[in-house]
């Protein structure tokens, strides 16, 4: 009894909070849970609404996102806008419906695996079209600001030793390594398995079907070790992978564009942004290319340095900040 | 509560249950690597527990060995020893054992040295000698205290097995992890269910064993 109490106390008191808060919030909330799963029970991860003028921060759970996150997040404190952090939260799985009702206001995405979750069948040809077939796609809560040059991708990399042994260099795709593709082990992140950017494209679009696919994590320090060692000849290695150059791994080429596009694009909420802040994010998106972030990201994986100081340091070398 | 309805939907699709990827299969694969694990630790920590509980030497070395490993944190471990030896079973076997030794070594020491000294007495003043002793009086009724140290040793790795599928092997972690990482619950619950029966069912079978090995005299002549 007394714990039914303390649940119905609790309970009433977050929806006090709630309906203090802007109103627009409170209202995505039914919407949020009636899409979230077709006939399934509510999502346990959905998380609640943020409170208040704070701008949510938000990451995906690797280096690179996390990274972006601080960029984003920083540029945004400097136009005097209220911040609060949520890093390494999970899979796009679960920081899309973390957006969509609202928990999150601002996430950094890569606008071609952002369309293949959203749209398995798209192929845009440009940087706006992709921009475009998202839009239409996206949940009617959320929109893309500006793309940054800044491309990273999911890859098929091989290592230093697959590469000699199947006289692969930067300038192999991925159907040259599908020819060899019984020999190969393929490693990568669980999700990788059932994604079109995955093993399902892999194998449609270029006929590559491994021998055997380890799940490890996303492009992170097991699926790297992995490939050092040579347990996986293959994995999927993001392109800007500060362990690519350190390791003589090869990145294969992917001349039908099954991974597409990949420009770091803000993901924000429509009405949890104000302009100062999306003028603030577009400055950092018009500033950010292939080389700065490689760079960044070296600083952060390589030379071991704190996220928060890389982006601090860098807007404002950038003059943002 | 949606919980349940998780589970069902779980159990009652028929695709969770054939091929590689099928309940049964993963389940065997658990109980693989746990049994395995289990096994290599009895190996270690039951000859060292019976041996220092027998002679009654050693026992704050033992102590001290026992307190240092439940210290280690089985994840780390893992993640260390995948960094080491790469993907594999012994990365998996070395934080299990670790987590195994600790229980069955403390229990089976405790076990010896509380064996009541009048029967011991008994059976040296009959002539028997320190191996017949050992064997005939001081093991049989040690026995239930070092079942009791095993079960929970059982226990213990059969839920914590489920880390292996993080470095890619299968078990009923696979569930687990990829579940969480592809967003789908159904199969999250459903793999936890199975490790929380799996957890259950060592109770069951470790209370089998007691009834078939521990001599009634010393299970109080039920």
């Amino acid at each position: 009894m007394r714990v039914a109490a303390i649940i119905l106390a609790a309970t009433t008191a977050a929806a006090l909070l709630a309906g203090c808060s802007d109103s627009s919030d409170s209202s995505s909330s039914p919407s949020s849970s009636s899409d979230s799963g077709k006939g399934k029970p509510k999502d346990p991860l959905a998380g609640a609404p943020a409170a208040g003028d704070t701008v949510v921060v938000g990451s995906n759970n690797f280096a690179e996102s996390v990274l972006l996150m601080d960029v984003y997040g920083e540029a945004l404190k400097a136009k005097g806008i209220k911040v609060s952090y949520k890093p390494d939260i999970g899979t796009r799985e679960i920081t899309y419906g973390l957006l969509k009702n609202g928990s999150v206001t601002v996430l950094p995405e890569y606008n071609g695996s952002l369309l293949a979750f959203l749209d398995k069948a798209a192929a845009p040809t440009s940087v706006e079209a992709a921009t475009a077939a998202i839009e239409a796609k996206l949940d009617a809560k959320l929109t893309m600001l500006d793309p940054a040059a800044a491309e990273d991708k999911d890859s098929v990399t091989v290592n230093a030793a697959t590469a000699a042994k199947y006289h692969l260099t930067s300038q192999s795709t991925i159907a040259d390594l599908a020819k060899v593709g019984s020999q190969i082990v393929v490693g990568g992140s669980p999700e990788f398995q059932q994604r079109q950017q995955g093993l399902v494209g892999l194998k449609s679009v270029y006929g590559l079907v491994p021998k055997s696919y380890k799940a490890l994590d996303a492009g992170g320090p097991l699926t790297v070790a992995a490939l050092k060692n040579n347990d996986v000849q293959a994995a999927d290695v993001f392109s800007t992978d500060a362990s690519v150059a350190r390791e003589k791994f090869v990145v294969l080429q992917d001349p039908k564009k099954l991974f597409g596009f990949a420009n770091v694009q803000p993901m924000v909420s429509k009405t949890g942004l104000s302009p100062d802040g999306v003028a603030a994010l577009n400055a950092v998106s018009a500033k950010l290319d292939t080389k700065t972030l490689l760079d960044l990201d070296d600083q952060v994986q390589n030379q071991k340095k704190d996220p928060l100081d890389v982006a601090q340091a860098w807007l404002k070398s950038a003059g943002l900040a | 509560m949606s919980i349940f309805q998780f589970i069902s939907d779980f159990f009652r699709d028929s695709a969770h249950w054939h091929g590689q990827y099928g309940i049964p299969h993963r389940v065997l694969e658990h109980l693989q690597y746990s049994f395995m694990a289990l096994g290599i630790a009895a190996g270690i920590a039951l000859p060292a527990g019976l041996i220092t509980g027998h002679t009654g030497r050693g026992g704050n070395a033992l102590a001290l060995i026992a307190t240092a490993a439940r210290a280690l944190p089985s994840y780390g471990l893992l993640v260390l020893m995948f960094f080491w030896l790469g993907i594999g079973l012994t990365p998996v076997m070395i934080p299990l054992v670790a987590l195994a030794v600790p229980p069955i070594l403390v229990t089976s020491y405790e076990a010896m040295r509380t064996v009541d000294p009048a029967p011991v007495d008994a059976a040296r003043g009959m002539g028997m000698g320190p191996v017949a002793v050992l064997f005939q009086v001081e093991l049989p009724v040690a026995l239930p205290l070092i079942l009791s140290g095993l079960r929970s040793a059982a226990i213990q790795v059969v839920s914590t097995t489920a880390i292996a599928a993080i470095v890619s092997l299968g078990g009923l972690g696979r569930f687990i992890i990829d579940g969480l990482s592809q967003r789908d619950y159904e199969i999250v619950v459903g793999g936890a269910t199975l490790i929380v029966g799996l957890a259950l069912a060592m109770i069951a079978l470790f209370w089998l064993i007691g009834r078939l090995a521990v001599s009634p005299g010393v299970r109080g002549g039920r």
